[in-house]
This record gives structure tokens, C-alpha cells and sequence, in this order.
């Protein structure tokens, strides 16, 4: 494939044109390919971003756009602080976050564990085990409803199957103790490939040789697995939990179709609470307010972790 | 790690690893499973209990999803004997057909948007990826930074703002808008991966060819772009999937004329109660060419979902 490239190059070379410079020099080059880029996303996500800094200090309603607008300080970054129900919101997202990733990471780790041991038939699984990550989260979440119903739904039957439970005794969507648990059985099905598939590259990349070497020096296999393994598997399981906590704490779409964020609002995550705030109670000021803290949240902790992850490759 | 390897996994750890991943595998494709299959059975069937496994396949659920219908008295349905297949499957349950429903439409949209963005993104990606890739550009890892961290912002935040920016442009429920939209937020993917895939481009390529007399933008054109194909038809694929599934800004910014797939059909009820068979039948469509388009990318998956920091 290289050679056909560089025949390709001499052969389509005018040679009249050979070694006149025409056309735009390099730095030219490179600021027209950058910049339409640049371009639009400083108008669709910095020109918002400060926008929604500036509507934070305000009590703006979008529904009612000829309203006089005033300026409240701080006040609105002051409730949403001490609002109970924001804390409540806080409480329900970091459940969702911690137990997705615990499960997600154990379960993903074992299956590429278990995958590495190269078996007959092993990448067709593997292709087979992450159709789930790559579908519709709206629409997935949608159809759970319907496997979650309580009589005809195919999850409350199995569970009942192998549990001997009835299957109408519970309801995974509609009861209190039980709805946060729906949506982090539904994430984990989603998004356990993800981990599994980073965690894969991770083994794949420790050569075999380390493994040779700690068989001469009669390490026994579980002493390989945590002196070798999970070290240099370490690094990318960190960056897949960064990805899947940056896109947990972000989660709307599934969550909203397949709870709405009930009952109560006990699955009322960050982005659902907020939507309500922006497009269902219109106080636009206030939940520009609530943009914000939320960003800066992500944003702090995703630099706080990252750090710990450059550390952790450095090693 | 060959099989004689004194390090490698015995036979029946590999046999033992297989079963375990085939019965995860086979779990896990279940619920996909029943989505497609409950959109092959007749209202019924759908909510039977116990669940049915077994069925006599009816494309009622099809059928609902692509029309609408009224209830007719029984004479009138006597006096119009059904002419195609698809009548007499409505006819059975003493309905009409009255004209097709909104399905067409917006899956059309999802199509127009999907492939207008990933146009869009991949054919900027591809600029800038160069530009980054191949030209000391100033401040290069603090925009290839910013460029990743809009991906950081929740959809729902971000659609504030966009929602009054759109309706005084007059870009609201447009599809102009949507693609725009979604383009912007494929270009940090679109970025990522595709400058990923041209630096491992050798540079010698286009030097060989600059010094041959091209100039900077033809080498661009006649050396990288093909050498890069396969990068690019994967990055467009992310994004086309990306673009496709998208929901919070559909469901936020679009209300009828440029409305998408995902946020339609959840919306699809029957008469008395939800129409499972026509929302899995929905879904079906609507994820199938997603599962197909997994399977040809599978080698570029994992640098895919992680903006290309994982290349195996």
C-alpha cells in the first residue's frame, strides 16, 4: 500500500510545475483548515456558554421573552445550593454514578478477562456483546419500560422464573426502593462492553514475555494478576471510567424515557432536573445558574481525575 | 500468546472462558431479541402472559407504524372488502386505513440530519485534523483541549442557550439548525479520531510529493486523502451513529417539522394503551442499520468510543 501511494505521487507529478511553489504557503493552509472548525464551535458552544454565565445572573424566562429582565446577583447560585431537592437530585445522580461504574467495571473487567483467554469464537462474542452500547439510549430505555411491565414483561418473568417470586409482586419502574436500581441495571446492560473493550486493549498490550519472566521467577498466577495484570490494565481502566463517569453525569436521554425520573423523584438525575427547571417551569435564569454549577462540577472533577490518571500512568 | 506458550491459557481455561462469555453474550442479546421479535407479533401475542416465545409471526405491528386508522361499523367495512395484504391485516380488527402516519416522515428526518451532519463534521474534521496533524498550529494542545472539553457540557445545559439563539435566528425545528447543531458537537470526534488516523500517515509521502511539485493543497487531495479513506469512512460512521441516536437536543429544540426517529417513536400509543408491537417495529427499523454498521466497524470500535486515545 505504501509503494502505490508514492507511485501515485511521482507518476500524477506535472513536472513542468516541479518545484514551483504556487498555491497558499503552509501557515495559510493551516489557518483556513482550522478555522471553520474553530469558527463554529465557538458559536455553538463558547458564545452559549457565555451566554448562559451571563442569563445565571438574571431572572430571565424564555417563555416570556418581552418580560422586564433584572439583574439578581448571586441569588439564584444561593437557592440552588440550599435547595433540598437539588441536594436530593445530587444524592440520586452520584447512586447512579457509583454503582454503574462499580458493576461496569467488574463485570467489564472479568469478560475481557475471560475474553483474552482467546477461545474458539471469541471476537464474533465480543462483536455480539457490544451491539447494546451502540443503540439508541431513548429508544432502549423506552423499550425496558415494556420488559419491566410487572405482568407481561419478560424481566419480571425471568427474575420470577429463577426466583419463584410472583411476578406482579414488583414493579422495577414504579417503586421507590427499586426504580434507582432499574436504571442501573439498564446502564450496566448498556455500557459493561465499553469497559470490557478498553480493558481488552489494556491486556492485549502486556507482552508476554512479562508473564514469562514472572513464571521463571515461580510467581504463582494469582501473584501475576495483581503485580502484573491489574497494573498495566490499570491506566486504560481509569480512562474508560473517565469517559463513562463524564457520560453518567451527563445521563438524560435513557433515564428520562424509561422512569421520566420517577417515582417521586427518586431517578431525577442532574440533567432531568434540569430540563424541568429549563423547558417545563421556563426559569431560565435559574437553570442557567444550575448549567453552570453543573459544569464546573464535571469539569473540576474530570481535571481532579485526571491528574490521578497521568499519575498512575507515569508509574 | 500462541497456544504452545508455557504462559498461555490452558485448554479448559479457555473452554470454561468460552461458556461463560457465550451465556453473557446470549443474556445480554435478549432484550434486542424481543424487541425484534415483539415487533412480528399481533397485539395480543405482545402482552400475553406468560411472555411468548413462540408465535405466529403478523406484521400487524408494522402495519400500525406506518399508518393510521379509524374504527367503521361493521357494514361499512362489509361494503369495503380489503384490497391489499396490509388492509386486510386492519380489517381483521375492524379498522380502515385513513393514510400513512408521521413514521415516514420522521425517520426521513433522522436520515436528512444524520447524514447532513456527518457530511458536515467529517469534512471539517478532516481539515482541521490535518492542520493539527501536520502544521505547528499556535496554542495546538489548548484547542485540541477545548475542542474536547464541549463534549463535557450536558446536552440540556447547552440547549438553553441554543434554544433562544435558534428562535431569534429562526432556526428552530429546522433542519438547518439541527444539523448545524450536531455537527458542532461531532467536530470534537470528528477531530479527535481523524487526526489519530493522519498521524500515522508517514509524512515522507506528501514531502516526496511536494518536492515533486505539488503544492501543499494537492498533496492534501492526492496523497493523504486517500491513504486516510478508511479513517474517514469509520469517523463518518461514529458520527452518522452519534447523530442518529441523539436525543436530548432533538427532544428540546425540535418539535414537529424536523423532529427525528428517537424522540418519535416512544410517542407511538395505539388504541388502549401503548401499541408495543408498532414501537418495537419502530425500533427494529431504526436500530438495524446501527447493529449492521457495528459489526463492519468492529475494528475501529474501541478507537471510536474513546476519541481515539485506545488503538490497540
Amino acid at each position: 500500500m505504501p509503494e502505490t501511494a508514492m507511485d501515485r505521487a511521482a507518476r500524477a507529478t506535472p513536472p513542468r510545475m516541479a518545484r514551483r511553489i504556487r498555491g497558499l504557503s503552509d501557515r495559510a493552509v493551516a489557518w483556513v483548515f482550522v478555522a471553520p472548525t474553530v469558527f463554529l464551535l465557538l458559536a455553538v458552544n463558547i458564545f452559549p456558554l457565555i451566554w448562559t454565565i451571563r442569563l445565571s445572573f438574571t431572572n430571565f424566562r424564555a417563555n416570556r421573552p418581552n418580560a422586564e429582565v433584572s439583574s439578581v446577583g448571586f441569588r439564584n447560585y444561593e437557592r440552588i445550593l440550599t435547595d433540598p431537592d437539588v441536594w436530593q437530585t445530587m444524592q440520586a445522580t452520584a447512586h447512579f454514578l457509583f454503582w454503574t461504574l462499580f458493576f461496569q467495571v467488574l463485570i467489564g473487567f472479568a469478560l475481557a478477562w475471560l475474553i483474552n483467554a482467546k477461545f474458539r469464537g471469541s471476537n464474533f462474542w465480543t462483536t455480539v456483546i457490544v451491539l447494546p452500547m451502540m443503540l439508541s439510549p431513548a429508544l432502549v430505555g423506552n423499550f425496558w419500560t415494556f420488559l419491566y411491565q410487572p405482568q407481561i414483561g419478560l424481566f419480571n418473568y425471568v427474575v420470577a422464573f429463577f426466583s419463584g417470586a410472583d411476578p406482579t409482586s414488583f414493579t422495577m419502574i414504579g417503586e421507590v426502593a427499586l426504580a434507582p436500581w432499574a436504571i442501573v441495571i439498564v446502564d450496566t446492560w448498556m455500557w459493561t462492553p465499553f469497559i470490557m473493550l478498553i480493558c481488552l486493549a489494556g491486556l492485549r498490550s502486556i507482552p508476554a514475555s512479562i508473564y514469562e519472566a514472572a513464571e521463571c521467577d515461580r510467581a504463582s498466577k494469582w501473584r501475576q494478576f495483581w503485580t502484573i495484570t491489574v497494573p498495566m490494565v490499570l491506566p486504560f481502566l481509569m480512562l474508560a471510567v473517565l469517559f463513562r463517569g463524564i457520560e453518567n453525569f451527563k445521563m438524560f436521554d435513557m433515564v428520562v424515557q424509561l422512569t421520566g425520573g420517577g417515582p417521586g423523584n427518586v431517578t431525577t438525575l442532574a440533567s432531568i432536573d434540569l430540563k424541568r427547571e429549563a423547558f417545563e417551569k421556563w426559569r431560565t435564569g435559574y437553570s442557567s445558574a444550575y448549567a453552570v454549577i453543573l459544569f464546573v462540577t464535571v469539569f473540576g472533577l474530570a481535571s481532579i481525575y485526571v491528574k490521578a490518571l497521568n499519575k498512575v500512568k507515569e508509574r | 500468546m500462541t497456544d504452545t506458550s508455557v504462559t498461555g491459557p490452558s485448554t479448559r481455561l479457555k473452554w470454561i472462558a468460552g461458556v461463560m462469555v457465550v451465556v453473557y453474550a446470549v443474556v445480554t442479546l435478549m432484550p434486542l431479541l424481543w424487541i425484534v421479535a415483539t415487533g412480528f407479533k399481533s397485539g395480543p401475542d405482545s402482552i400475553a402472559y406468560p411472555p411468548k416465545v413462540l408465535f405466529a409471526p403478523s406484521l400487524e405491528g408494522y402495519v400500525n407504524l406506518f399508518t393510521t386508522q379509524t374504527r367503521q361499523s361493521a357494514e361499512y367495512l362489509a361494503a369495503n372488502p380489503p384490497q391489499t395484504w396490509y388492509e386486510e391485516i386492519v380489517h381483521d380488527k375492524n379498522m380502515v386505513i385513513t393514510g400513512p402516519s408521521r413514521f415516514g416522515e420522521r425517520f426521513m428526518n433522522s436520515v436528512i440530519i444524520g447524514f447532513g451532519s456527518t457530511f458536515l463534521s467529517v469534512f471539517l474534521g478532516t481539515l482541521a485534523a490535518y492542520a493539527f496533524s501536520r502544521f505547528r498550529v499556535p496554542l495546538r494542545d489548548d484547542l485540541m483541549f477545548f475542542i474536547l472539553s464541549t463534549r463535557m457540557m450536558p446536552p440540556v445545559a447547552i440547549s438553553i442557550p441554543i434554544f433562544l439563539m435558534f428562535r431569534s435566528l429562526g432556526l428552530s425545528d429546522t433542519h438547518a439548525g439541527m444539523i448545524l447543531l450536531y455537527t458542532a458537537v461531532n467536530l470534537s470526534l470528528a477531530v479527535w479520531l481523524l487526526k489519530g488516523f493522519i498521524d500515522e500517515i508517514p509524512r515522507e509521502y506528501e514531502e516526496a510529493a511536494l518536492i515533486d511539485g505539488y503544492t501543499r493543497f494537492q498533496a492534501f487531495t492526492k496523497v493523504v486523502l486517500p491513504q486516510a479513506a478508511t479513517g474517514i469512512a469509520s469517523t463518518a460512521i461514529f458520527c452518522l451513529i452519534f447523530a442518529w441516536n441523539e436525543y436530548a437536543f432533538a427532544v428540546l429544540l425540535t418539535s414537529g417539522n424536523a423532529q427525528t426517529a428517537p424522540p418519535f417513536i416512544p410517542t407511538i400509543i395505539g388504541m388502549g394503551g401503548r401499541d408495543w408491537p408498532a414501537v418495537a417495529a419502530g425500533a427494529t427499523i431504526f436500530l438495524l442499520p446501527v447493529m449492521v454498521f457495528t459489526i463492519l466497524l468492529r475494528k475501529h470500535l474501541l478507537r471510536g468510543i474513546t476519541f481515539g486515545a485506545v488503538r490497540k
